[in-house]
C-alpha cells in the first residue's frame, strides 16, 4: 500500500515549487488514475516517487508498505518494489533488450539478497511474458527502444514491469503515442498484471485509456494538489467538462 | 549479465584509485648502468649472445637516434624525459635462459599467477577446456618462459623470445627484423632498435592455421626502467595466426617508459590477428605516475589476399602514442583496425590507426571507440592514404566518442589523402555523451550508478569486443568497468 503524504516538491535549480502538500493513499489491488491539465504536477509526482533526479522534496513522505520510499536511491525504490513506466522511453545503443531485463532482474534480486535468477528459468520467463504482449524474438535482441515504434517501446515497459514484478506500477502518460490497437495491447497486458498485492498509478490525460485499464479510484490533481477524487465516472464527466473548473476552482 | 555483476563486484573491490595489478615482485635483477650510451648497448648484446651483425644494427640505430628529435605533434603533454635517468637493460637474475617451467624463480612464477596468467600448461589445460593459449612471458627486460612450445614445434611453427630467435633463426630475423618498421621509421622506434632487450618471435609456415592462440604478457617491474621489446610475426602463405598481448605495471610515483615495436609480414593469403589488452599503470587520480607508452606497431600486407587486423582495447598508461597500421602492399590485401580506448583521471590518449593502400582494390576498415572520463584527453588520429595506383581500394572508417562527466575531452584527427581517382573513402564520426535519462533508466530498473555505467559503456564497445577471441572480449569487458570506476557521481 502507498501513503503520500502532505508531499511537497519543487525543481531543483529553479526552486519553483510543483507538488504543494498531495495526499494519496494507493491501497494494495487498486489501480488509481490521476488526471489533470497540463501544469498540474503529474509527472513530476511520477518522477518524484521514482526517484528522477533534478528534483528536491521538501517535505513529507511517500510509505510504501510502511516504508519512506524518499529516502532511498532510486535503485533501491526499484528494487523495494517501485516501477515507471516512462513516457519516453530511452534508448540504449549496443545494449541487447535481453541483457537490460536480466542485469536489472539481477540488480533488484541482489539488492533483496536473492540468488541470480539462472538462465534457463530466465529465459523461459521472457519467452512466456514476450508472448502476452506480441513482442518478437527479434525484438528481445535488438538494442533496447533503438528503432523500436511507439508501440513497441510502451510495449517494452510493460514487458519489463512483468518480469521484474513490481508492488508499485505508476504508468506516465503510457497511451500517448499509442495507436488504437497498440493501446489494447498494452492495457491487456496491464491489466494481465493486476494483482492483489500491486498497486497502480495510471496518469493520463484521457479518459480513452480508462476505457481499457478500469480504474477504482480518480484524482484531479490540479497545482500540485489532489483537488477531487471519485469513481471512474469522474474521468467520464471530466472528458465532457474539461478541467477548466479545476483549474478556475484552485485559483479562486 | 554475469559479466556486468563481476565487473561491479570487482569495482567495489577496488579503492578509487587502487591499480589492481599495482604489487611489485621482490627479484633480485641485473641491470646495465643507468643511462644510455654504445658502452650500454654493447652490454646489453653481450647478455644476450647475439651475432656481430645485430650488434652492429643496434650501433647504427644508436648514432641515427642521437641525430632525430622527439616528436611533438601528439595531443599528448608530459615533462621532458631524461633518457640518461633511465635503466636500459634489467633482468631478473636467477633466469639466465630457462630450459623449463622448473628452472624459473618461482617469485617470477607467483607473480604471473597473481596476474591471472595461465603460464602452467597444465592449469591452462585443467582451466579452460580446449582453449589452449600459449604464452611468452616477458619480465622488465626478459623472457622468462615460453609455453607449449613441443606442441607448436610438430607444426613447424617457431614461437620463442627474439632473442633465442637471433641465435637459433638467425637468417629469418635477418631478413624480416626492420623490414616493416625501419631502424630509422621515427624517434622511439629507432631507440628501440638500439636498445631493445627481449620480447616474441614467432613465424608460422606456409600453409599452418596456428592451432591455438599465441600470447605475450608484458610486465615492468624494476624501479625507473624503460621496456623496450620487440616482436615480430611472420605468416607465410596461406597461414593463419592469431597473437595476443597483455601488459601490466606495478605502481610507482614516477613515470616509467615503454617504447616497443612490433612488426607484421603476412604473405600471400596470410592472416594475422594481433589483439592487444593493454592495462599499464596509468597513474593515480591527480596524474602522479604512470607508464608513458609510445609504441610503434605497424603490419605488411605483403602478398596478394593477406589481411591483417589489430583489436586493442587500451586502458591504462599515463600517455598512450600508438598507431597501430598497416601497408596493404599485396593486390585485394585488407587491413583492419578495431580499437576502444578509455581514459579517465588524468590519461592522455593520442591513438589511432595508419591505413595505406598501395595494391590494387585494398580495403581497410576502421572501427574507433574512445571514452572519455575524469579528466581526460582521448584523440584519434587516424590516416588513410591511397596510392595513385591502388585502383578499386575501399576505407570506411567509423569513429565514435562517448564522454563521460563534464571535464575530459575528446577529439578526433582524420587525415584522408587519396591519389586514386576511383577509390573509396569514407569517414564517420560521432560525439556523445552519456545522457542523465539513460542512466536514470537504467537506474530506476534496479542498476545502481556504476552498474548503469558499465552497461551502457559495454554496449558503446560491443562492435569491437566482438572482434577479441571471447576469453579476452569477458576480460576487457570487465577491464573496461574497473577503469571507468569512479567517473559518476
Amino acid at each position: 500500500m502507498l501513503e503520500i503524504k502532505n508531499l511537497h516538491a519543487e525543481i531543483e535549480n529553479e526552486g519553483r515549487e510543483i507538488l504543494r502538500g498531495l495526499d494519496l493513499v494507493v491501497k494494495s489491488g487498486e489501480v488509481h488514475a490521476i488526471m489533470g491539465p497540463n501544469g498540474a504536477g503529474k509527472s513530476t509526482l511520477s518522477h518524484v516517487l521514482a526517484g528522477k533526479p533534478g528534483y528536491r522534496v521538501t517535505d513529507g513522505a511517500a510509505m510504501l508498505d510502511g516504508v519512506d520510499i524518499l529516502d532511498m536511491d532510486p535503485s533501491l525504490r526499484a528494487a523495494n518494489g517501485v516501477f515507471l513506466a516512462f513516457q519516453y522511453p530511452v534508448e540504449i545503443p549496443g545494449v541487447a533488450n535481453m541483457t537490460f531485463l536480466k542485469a536489472a532482474l539481477n540488480a533488484q534480486r541482489k539488492a533483496r539478497g536473492q540468488d541470480e535468477i539462472s538462465t534457463p528459468d530466465f529465459m523461459r520467463l521472457v519467452r512466456t511474458e514476450a508472448g502476452k504482449l506480441k513482442i518478437t524474438q527479434d525484438m528481445l535482441k535488438r538494442p533496447v527502444n533503438v528503432g523500436f515504434s511507439g508501440g513497441e517501446k510502451k510495449r517494452n515497459e510493460i514487458l519489463q514491469m512483468a518480469i521484474l514484478q513490481p508492488k508499485l506500477c505508476i504508468l506516465d502518460e503510457t497511451d500517448s503515442g499509442l495507436d488504437i490497437d497498440a493501446l489494447k495491447v498494452v492495457s491487456d497486458g496491464v491489466n494481465a498484471l493486476r494483482a492483489p498485492n500491486r498497486s497502480f498509478i495510471v496518469i493520463t490525460h484521457y479518459q480513452r485509456l480508462l476505457d481499457h485499464i478500469r480504474p477504482d479510484v480518480v484524482h484531479v490533481l490540479s497545482k500540485g494538489r489532489i483537488v477531487k477524487t471519485g469513481g471512474p465516472e469522474l474521468a467520464l464527466e471530466l472528458e465532457a467538462k474539461g478541467y477548466a473548473d479545476y483549474a478556475s476552482e484552485e485559483a479562486a | 549479465m554475469a559479466a556486468v555483476k563481476e565487473t561491479v563486484d570487482q569495482v567495489r573491490a577496488i579503492d578509487v584509485d587502487q591499480y589492481k595489478y599495482g604489487f611489485e615482485t621482490d627479484i633480485e635483477s641485473e641491470r646495465a648502468r643507468k643511462g644510455l650510451g654504445e658502452d650500454v648497448i654493447r652490454f646489453i648484446s653481450a647478455k644476450k649472445n647475439e651475432p656481430e651483425w645485430m650488434l652492429e644494427w643496434r650501433l647504427d640505430a644508436y648514432k641515427r637516434w642521437l641525430t632525430m628529435e622527439e616528436p611533438t605533434w601528439a595531443r599528448v603533454h608530459y615533462p621532458q624525459i631524461d633518457f640518461q635517468d633511465i635503466y636500459y637493460y634489467a633482468a631478473p637474475k636467477s633466469t639466465p635462459g630457462p630450459k623449463s617451467l622448473d628452472e624459473v624463480d618461482p617469485e617470477l612464477l607467483k607473480t604471473y599467477e597473481k596476474l591471472g596468467i595461465p603460464l602452467r600448461e597444465q592449469a591452462v589445460l585443467a582451466g579452460v577446456e580446449g582453449a589452449k593459449v600459449a604464452v611468452d612471458a616477458v619480465f622488465d627486460s626478459v623472457s622468462v618462459v615460453t609455453t607449449f612450445r613441443e606442441e607448436l614445434s610438430k607444426h613447424g611453427i617457431i614461437f620463442c623470445s627474439i632473442s633465442e630467435a637471433m641465435r637459433e633463426h638467425p637468417d629469418l630475423v635477418k631478413k624480416y627484423l626492420g623490414s616493416v618498421v625501419p631502424v630509422t621509421d621515427n624517434y622511439y622506434a629507432t631507440l628501440n632498435s638500439a636498445v631493445f632487450s627481449d620480447g616474441s618471435f614467432v613465424y608460422i609456415p606456409e600453409g599452418v592455421r596456428c592451432p591455438m592462440e599465441l600470447s605475450t604478457y608484458f610486465r615492468i617491474n624494476e624501479k625507473k626502467t624503460g621496456q623496450f621489446e620487440r616482436t615480430l610475426i611472420i605468416a607465410e602463405k596461406g597461414s593463419y595466426v592469431s597473437y595476443l598481448e597483455g601488459c601490466t605495471a606495478p605502481q610507482r610515483d614516477e613515470n616509467q617508459l615503454h617504447a616497443a615495436v612490433v612488426e607484421l609480414v603476412a604473405m600471400e593469403d596470410a592472416e594475422i590477428k594481433y589483439s592487444t589488452v593493454q592495462n599499464w599503470y596509468p597513474g593515480d587520480k591527480d596524474g602522479k605516475g604512470g607508464i608513458y607508452n609510445f609504441v610503434t606497431k605497424r603490419g605488411d600486407c605483403r602478398g596478394d589476399r593477406s589481411k591483417i587486423s589489430w583489436t586493442q582495447v587500451e586502458t591504462g598508461s599515463a600517455i598512450t602514442w600508438k598507431y597501430p597500421s598497416c601497408i596493404l602492399r599485396g593486390d585485394d590485401s585488407k587491413g583492419e583496425f578495431y580499437s576502444i580506448a578509455v581514459s579517465n583521471g588524468r590519461q592522455q590518449v593520442d591513438s589511432g590507426t595508419k591505413m595505406i593502400h598501395l595494391g590494387k582494390r585494398t580495403s581497410s576498415r576502421i572501427i574507433s571507440k574512445g571514452i572519455s572520463a575524469g579528466h581526460s584527453q582521448n584523440t584519434y588520429r587516424g590516416q588513410v592514404k591511397v596510392n595513385r595506383k591502388a585502383d578499386g581500394a575501399r576505407s570506411f572508417t567509423n569513429c565514435d566518442s562517448l564522454l563521460i562527466g563534464h571535464d575530459c575531452g575528446a577529439h578526433t584527427v582524420p587525415y584522408l589523402e587519396s591519389g586514386n581517382p576511383r577509390a573509396k573513402v569514407e569517414h564517420e564520426a560521432t560525439t556523445s555523451k552519456i545522457s542523465d535519462d539513460q542512466l536514470f533508466y537504467c537506474i530506476s530498473r534496479g542498476l545502481d550508478p556504476e552498474e548503469a555505467v558499465a552497461l551502457i559503456v559495454n554496449g558503446f564497445v560491443r562492435d569491437v569486443l566482438q572482434q577479441l577471441p571471447m576469453e579476452f572480449a569477458v576480460e576487457a569487458q570487465k577491464l573496461i568497468g574497473v577503469s571507468l570506476e569512479g567517473s559518476v557521481g
